[in-house]
């Protein structure tokens, strides 16, 4: 991060896109509402390629979803012509909601791809314009076996690998899926991963898992938070271990990896699936710097209580040098903190819950 | 179908709600020539010719009218009636507006 720099915080909601910036990330400036009485699922920042492109997942309950771009940082949005992101007629199905927008590595310039309900992964190779079906997912046998989260069916994370053609999409519910060639065929990696909620022995695939990172310095690790159990893998997701202890709690949704160095990570945890509140209503951060041997809690800055849960998407970290750590609850407090996860304090209060949010150092 | 405010003979008058006029350069009601057996998805069609975020804001990829857009035909639900292929015969309202709906 330059020291003149501008980060950018991108806040989708239930009820429209709020913007943030700051220039320090202590002071930060609140624009007014962005498709307001639109949720925002999902948002994404792309600064590749020298410019910054900012995407909005926007879902209509009356007229349905669709993905805009700005490259003004916000003042002004597009929509191609013919819409970005539908199925064709002969899929017999039709697109609910956009779950993530993920910018592909520099190395892929141009290419985005979106994780979508129904389960469905998409990619753009005209930096967002137009997305087209992933068939080897869609097509993919087992799609019929796949559920739905209390939150709809959906693939909420595509991770592409900047090492190689490796991609990783996770679903609820479905679990983690593999493709090695780029996303022309799939298999599940969920071996270690639970599934309570399923009888039998653990299966090959239906688990829950919430969220996933991956590692920045070495693509083949990776983190998961899963409904019910906090995960992590060394080799690319072909087995999975427990990293739980130490937390107070082994449920949640977010999952957050450090964008410069290896193994560190965090997570928010919640009590329980029949208790999504942060444990004992007290709302902490827990960060791992040896790959989940250990945690150690923050909430300085944080509230003493509070009972509204951080969704799968509502956490992010910036890309500056020291790294920001970001996330919104669904009482519609943001909180940011620019040293790491150390200590937090309240970006923005009493918006409707917080869907997502990305953060980046942006490009004026 | 085209638009014809010029042909009166099979024309019906299309009410367009105020959340989606940005998609029809801010017209608030079109006019729009009808065949004998016209119905509902042939007007849409139509509507939707050269403006395709209007027509996905009002029809899935599928075709099937979105859950919380309603559609009337002189008053009628089009739900109560045979849906997309409620005939609309010349002389007629259509109403387009989103139903009741949102937290």
């Amino acid at each position: 991060m330059s020291a003149a720099g501008t980060t950018l915080l991108a806040i989708g909601t239930k009820k429209g896109l709020w913007l943030a910036t700051s220039t320090d990330r202590a002071t930060w400036s609140l624009s007014d509402p962005l498709f307001l009485m639109e949720e925002i699922p999902s948002v994404g920042i792309d600064t590749r390629g020298g410019r910054t492109r900012l995407f909005a997942g926007r879902m209509s309950w009356h007229f349905g979803p669709c993905i805009a771009h700005s490259d003004d940082l916000g003042s002004t949005w597009t929509e191609p012509k013919e819409g970005s992101i539908r199925f064709a007629a002969e899929d017999g199905a039709a697109l609910e909601r956009v779950w993530q927008i993920q910018p592909d590595a520099e190395s892929r310039p141009g290419v985005v791809w979106a994780g979508c309900q129904p389960i469905s992964v998409w990619k753009s190779t005209d930096h967002g314009e137009t997305f087209e079906l992933n068939r080897g997912l869609w097509d993919h046998p087992h799609r019929s076996e796949w559920g739905a989260g209390f939150g709809g069916a959906a693939a909420h994370t595509v991770l592409p690998s900047p090492a190689d053609e490796t991609l990783h999409v996770a679903m609820s519910t479905g679990g983690v899926y593999r493709s090695d060639d780029g996303g022309t065929s799939w298999e599940p990696k969920n071996k270690g991963i639970s599934a309570y909620f399923m009888p039998g022995p653990e299966p090959e695939f239906g688990q829950c898992v919430h969220k996933v990172a991956r590692d920045a310095v070495d693509p083949d690790r990776l983190f998961a938070q899963n409904h019910h159990g906090v995960y992590a893998s060394t080799d690319r997701g072909d087995s999975w271990q427990s990293i739980a202890d130490g937390l107070p709690a082994d449920f949640g949704f977010v999952m957050l990896s450090h964008p410069h160095r290896s193994g560190t990570a965090w997570v928010i945890p919640l009590k329980a699936d029949g208790e999504r509140i942060p444990p004992d209503g007290h709302l902490a951060v827990h960060r791992t710097d040896d790959g989940g041997a250990s945690w150690q809690a923050s909430d300085a800055g944080l509230p003493t209580s509070e009972f509204n849960a951080v969704l799968r998407d509502a956490a992010c970290v910036d890309d500056a040098d020291t790294t920001g750590v970001y996330f919104g609850t669904r009482g519609g407090s943001v909180y940011g903190s620019a040293d790491e996860g150390r200590t937090f304090q309240e970006i923005a209060s009493h918006l409707p819950d917080v869907l997502s949010v990305r953060a980046a150092v942006v490009l004026a | 179908m085209r638009t014809a405010a010029t042909d009166a003979r099979g024309a019906v008058t299309v009410l367009i709600p105020t959340l989606l006029r940005a998609y029809i350069d801010g017209r608030s009601e079109v006019s729009m020539d009808v065949p004998d057996d016209g119905d509902v998805a042939s007007l849409l069609d139509g509507l939707g010719e050269g403006r395709p975020l209007l027509d996905q804001r009002i029809r899935e990829e599928t075709g099937a009218l979105r859950r919380y857009v309603n559609i009337y035909v002189d008053g009628e639900d089009v739900r109560r009636l045979d849906g997309l292929g409620t005939a609309v015969p010349a002389g007629s309202t259509v109403m387009i507006i989103q139903s009741v709906a949102g937290g």
